[in-house]
Formats: structure tokens, sequence, C-alpha cells
């Protein structure tokens, strides 16, 4: 009852032996995630965590079975770390690290349609993925959750422990939660994540934060529009009252075709018959309201 | 990262951009001797700000009024002869060196800074060119595409978002393959797109080649070429251009790095960026300190959704420890426009009781002039709240996002 991981995950951690990627591991493995590894170069041979430390992937794969990863390696090496984990076969990457050059990420997210399309990247500069009781992938305070039938995908991180707090205090559960990141190039979309949702037997509903900047709800209203997403949804919109142009004017701002801005969002999705919560309190209650 | 154009025309010249020949002056006298160097005829003198607008701007004293100058620069009302703009035409020695003296020192008023105007401290002396085409040239990253993409317009000189607005059939996008750069079948479908022909559209691909390589070399975000122009010659050249840098890269650019001008920059945002918070300021008078980028935005709606306005988006990230949290309060009260602060910390991590012992540590070594609201949930949630309700400080504790929004804003109208 989920998507991307569950019970039967096996999680390897690049980046372990670092102070954010090592404190986070041991998060991970208390919640109950089958952490199997880590990976840091040049220290194959040690222990962290209890668990074997490798010097690359591949070496960590054969040894481990692990078929995920969780990204913690600092910005100038990330990019590198993510085609690492996909040539080594990890299906399923999470990417935490936050700050990654746009251009790194454009090569990467070009890489892996190329040589690797099955592999699912997740991030960067996400809070991660978990799979409420089962399995923990990532920064997010795992005892907020609560195993349940609703969806929650984000493009933020402490918004979401916000929206999965909301639920949780509404006797709510979650499937899966899902942060995509706030990066302008990331692995996967809104859309992405709703298909995974729409094919989930056991997810009813999904509630879904966005934030202003490009297309992505847009895109999101359309997919429900045009009838491929058939489940309640209910969404917030973060930055209405954010000063347009602060962080990307001109060319950037016109390139995808849309404003970025929150009216515009707001409308598509109503648009398309989702239900917008006005203040980022109604969050939790407009998804109860979506389920009906 | 925004550079000067100035600092941009010498990184293209050296990727291989054709740009008009320039020097940059800090003095008069140095403009005079620019405007000789060049081999006079005519010369253009531009001042150099970061705000686009330039044109048209209005150069006045520090102490002139900028409300005038904002209101002749916006075209809202007549400009007086013989006002000093962003740009000026010169045809001799004392020209140039009167048109600086115009500028440098002076704070110029466009449409794009606002009231508050930019200081010029340097002007570019440039070689004027017999213009046949006006062009538009720009790169930037796509977001739905995932890679770069150049865009091309005939209608140079004029806003780009117009264009996009009223003609977006007029502007050609070729999306960029990031391993190959721009390829010579893509360059020669630009030159057809923007009616180029023979040697111009030779010199054109040349550009549209060596534009794409520097992006991708060197971590550019934003690459704008407005205009593009193509001279009498057939020369194409870049005759204005404004670059940005992806912030996140510049660890491997150390000589653009180098180029950051601090008084281009919003002293409260690179203060903040410098203990790790993410600052943007805001017209409103409620001040928020919050962890992690969309929960700080949402914050913000949340003020306005209550009638409040939000004095500034504050970030202090997922950790959040004393020392930030005292800056981030120094920052919040160095501006007079806030009379009341709201903190709002959904802890994960981040437990609730170290950040109300954060938060008192801080209250205590600031002189705390306005109400303060806060708002804990998360990890230790009861602890943090026992922890500043038990303290004797005038702080106001709140349950809930709507509480706390309803608390800060009674609370600053009460003190209003």
């Amino acid at each position: 009852m989920s998507i991307l991981v569950n019970s039967n995950t096996r999680l390897i951690c690049q980046g372990i032996t670092g102070k954010a990627g090592a404190f986070h591991s041991e998060q991970c493995k208390a919640y109950g995630t089958n952490l199997v590894g880590g990976v840091t170069p040049g220290r194959g041979g040690q222990t962290a965590l209890g668990v074997p430390v490798f010097d690359t992937c591949s070496e960590a794969v054969k040894e481990t079975k692990a078929n995920a990863t969780m990204i913690f390696v600092p910005p100038p090496g990330a990019a590198d770390a993510i085609l690492e984990a996909a040539d080594a076969g990890i299906a399923l990457i999470v990417a935490i690290t936050e700050g990654i050059p746009v251009l790194d990420m454009a090569r990467a997210v070009a890489y892996l349609k190329a040589h690797h399309p099955q592999t699912r990247l997740i991030g960067p500069n996400c809070p991660g993925v978990i799979t409420p009781g089962q399995c923990k992938i990532g920064i997010m305070p795992g005892y907020i959750h609560k195993p349940g039938r609703v969806g929650v995908v984000s493009r933020s991180g402490t918004l979401t422990y916000e929206a999965v707090w909301q639920l949780t205090s509404l006797g709510i559960g979650q499937s899966t939660c899902v942060g995509i990141g706030g990066d302008p190039v990331n692995g996967s979309s809104f859309v992405d994540v709703l298909m995974m949702f729409q094919n989930d037997p056991d997810t009813d509903a999904v509630l879904m934060m966005g934030e202003i900047g490009g297309t992505a709800e847009e895109q999101a209203a359309a997919l429900k529009t045009a009838g491929k997403f058939t489940k309640p949804i209910a969404a917030f919109i973060a930055g209405q009252t954010a000063p347009p142009g602060k962080r990307m004017g001109h060319a950037g701002a016109i390139i995808s075709g849309g404003s970025g801005k929150a009216s515009d969002k707001i409308a598509a999705l109503e648009g398309a018959g989702i239900k917008v919560a006005k203040s980022p309190a109604d969050m939790g209650i407009t998804l109860k309201a979506a389920l009906g | 990262m925004k550079v000067h154009e100035y600092q941009a025309k010498e990184l293209l010249k050296g990727s291989g951009v054709a740009v008009p020949a320039g020097i940059v002056a800090t003095t008069p006298e140095q403009a005079g001797e620019a405007y000789e160097s060049l081999g006079g005829g005519l010369i253009v003198i531009k001042a150099q700000v970061h705000a686009g607008g330039r044109g048209k701007g209005v150069a006045v004293d520090p102490q002139g009024d900028r409300a005038l100058a904002l209101e002749i620069a916006s075209g809202r009302k007549p400009r007086p002869k013989g006002t000093a703009g962003g740009v000026q035409l010169v045809k001799s020695k004392a020209e140039a060196a009167a048109a600086a003296a115009s500028l440098l020192g002076k704070t110029l008023v466009t449409y794009q800074t606002g009231i508050e105007g930019s200081r010029v401290n340097k002007v570019l002396v440039t070689v004027g060119h017999e213009i046949a085409r006006e062009l538009y040239l720009g790169l930037a990253v796509d977001r739905g595409l995932q890679c770069p993409v150049l865009m091309a317009s005939t209608e140079g000189g004029v806003e780009i978002e117009t264009v996009a607005h009223e003609h977006p059939e007029k502007i050609h996008r070729e999306p960029i393959d990031v391993g190959l750069g721009l390829g010579d079948f893509q360059a020669r479908k630009i030159s057809k797109a923007l009616g180029l022909s023979g040697k111009a559209a030779k010199n054109g691909e040349v550009l549209f080649k060596a534009l794409t390589r520097f992006f991708l070399d060197q971590d550019a975000s934003l690459a704008e070429i407005n205009p593009l122009i193509v001279t009498d010659k057939d020369e194409v050249l870049a005759l204005d251009c404004k670059l940005t840098f992806d912030d996140n890269a510049m660890f491997r650019h150390p000589d653009i790095a180098a180029m950051l001008d601090p008084a281009e920059e919003d002293a409260a945002e690179l203060r903040a960026g410098k203990s790790g918070l993410s600052f943007v300021s805001l017209d409103g008078n409620i001040g928020c300190l919050v962890n992690g980028a969309g929960l700080a935005m949402s914050t913000m709606d949340l003020i306005q959704y209550h009638g409040g306005t939000p004095a500034n988006f504050l970030d202090v990230g997922g950790g959040a420890n004393k020392d930030q949290v005292l800056e981030a309060f120094r920052i919040l009260l160095g501006d007079p426009k806030v009379k009341g602060v709201l903190v709002n910390i959904f802890g994960g991590i981040m437990k609730c009781d170290t950040i109300a012992s954060a938060l008192l540590a801080a209250y205590d070594e600031i002189d705390f002039r306005v109400p303060l609201v806060v708002r804990l949930e998360g990890t230790n949630v009861e602890a943090g709240k026992k922890l500043l309700s038990e303290s004797g400080r005038k702080i106001i504790t709140a349950d809930g996002l709507t509480d706390a929004a309803k608390k800060i804003v009674a609370a600053v109208k009460g003190a209003a």
C-alpha cells in the first residue's frame, strides 16, 4: 500500500560518513528502514552505524543488493553521485543535497533519460520519501506520519511536515509522502508522482503542495482535466504574496510559457476541479473535504 | 549573482562574442581619456548599475528628488530638457567628461530601481555603431524541458516580456543539448529566424555558438543580449548584455564570484546570506522568522490572509541555532518598519525545546522593542512551549497557524 518505498526497500546512503549523512541514516534506521550499507570514496572497508561502507556504489549493490540510495554528498559532487548510483543499477535515487548547480542537474537528468530511463530520481533539494510505518528515506521527522491512504506530494520540506501533521491530527493517514524538491531541474515532477498514486490501489486521494515559479502545478491540473488522474486532489500554493521577479527576472519567467504566479496556478487547479486551500492552516481540512 | 554590463562584456569578449570596444571610467577625466583612446567620433557613455531602463532613467544628486525622478523615468511625467539619463551620446572629449560627471557619484533612478535608485560608481565609455537592425537573444534554463533554451527574436530593443505576451510567435526557441552545446544546424536555424544572410549570418552564427558555450561553461543562469545589433558593415554585436550566474556554481568560478558588487546588493540580504539565512525584504510591518522556504512563503501568505502585511521572507533553514536566530532577530529589528515579529517553526529533526532555548537566549541579548508571537510545532513541542511560557519574557505563544497569525496581526494593530 504505497509507492516508491516499502518494507522491501534496501537502502544505502551515499555520504554516510559525513555529519548530515550519518545523522539522518541513523534516524532512518531508527524508524525501521532497512539500511544495508553506505558509500564514501576512500572509506571502503569501514563500518558505519553497523553497516559496511564501500568505495563505490557498484560494490555496495553487489554486496548488499541495495535497491535504493539516499544522497547526502556535498553539492560539487552530488550530481556525479546520482550518475554513479544509476550506473550501479539502483532503481530509486533520493537526492537530499541542497545547492547543486542547475546545469549539473540538467546534465544529470539528460544522462538518466538517455542511459537509465528506468531509474527513478526524487529531488534534489528535497526532504525525501516516506511510506509511514514501513520505510523512511530522507530528513523528515518520522513520528508525525501515520499509515493510511492519502498520498502527499510537495515541492517543499517543512511545509510538507506541516501538511502531514494536519492530516495526522485529523486522523487521516498517508500512503506515501514524496518531496520532489524545489530546484528548477529535478528528477520527478508532480505529474510523475501523481501517475504513481493513480496506479497505487492503496492511495485514495492526494494532497499536493506547490509553490510559485515554473508550470509544474499547471501540468498537474491538465492531467486531472484530461481524465488521466481520477482520484480526489486537494492543493495549496505557497508564495501567493511573494513579490514577482525577486529570484528570476525576464527570460526565466517567460520561458516556460506560464507566469509562475500563484494566482495563475490556483486558477488552473480550481479550473480542473481541484480544491485549493486558501490558508496554509487549512491544507488538512481541504483534503478531508475533497475526500467527501 | 548579477554582474555589470562592462563585466559581462569583458567575459563575453574573452569567449569570442563580438562586443563594441569599450573602456570603464570612474572619473570624468578617465572618461575623456577613454574617448580619445577609442578613436573619438560617436561615443556612448553608459552608467554601470544592474537595473534595466537606464536610457530612460534619471540621474539625480544623492539628496535630490528621487520621487520626481521615478515619475519621469517611468514616463508618468514629461522629461525636462537637459535631464541626465543613464545612457548618453557624446561627440567630443569634453562632452564625454561632462556626461561622466553628470552620472558618477549620482543616483540613477529607473523604472526598475524604484525610488531607491542605484548609485553610479562607474561608467562604460563605448564606441557607437551605425545600427542597421536591432535583434534579441536570450538564454535561460527551461524548467519544463530541463535544459537551457536559446531564444531569438527580431523584436530587439524592446522589453522581451512584451513581445512574449503580444507576439509569442516572434520568439524563436532552440533547446540546447547540455553535452553538445549549440549545433551548427541550430545556429543556421536561428540565422534564418532572425532574417540574417551572407556575412551577417556567418557572424551571427559564430556569436550564437560562442554565447551558448559561455553559458554552459561558466554556469550562467541568464544571458540576455538586447539589443543584438547588425551594423551597416554586417557586423553582429552585443550592444547591451545582462548576465546572471548560478550562485550554487560560483565555487568553481572564483574569477566571476569576485565580480560581485556589494553596492548593488540589498545590505540586509547580504548580511543574512553570511549567516546562512535566506532573506528577502518586503514592504509590510510583520517580521517573520521561519524554518524552510515553503513554510516561510506560506507564513507570509497566512499573515496576509488574516489582514496583516509581511515585512520579509526569512528562512533560517532546517537547522537554526542560537547564533542564527540572534542574527535573524537583529536583521528583523534593524528594520524600522517592523512592528511585530512572528516566529513559526516546525521542529522536525530540530527539536522545539532547542529552538525555544535559542529564542530565549537571542531575546535576552537584544532590546526586543516589538511584540513577539511564537508558534512551535513538532518534536518536543510541549517542552518548548513550557520553556517559553515559564520564561517570564513578554513572548506570546500560539497554537497552530491560524492562532499565530491572528495574534500577531492583533498585536501589531494594537501597537500602531
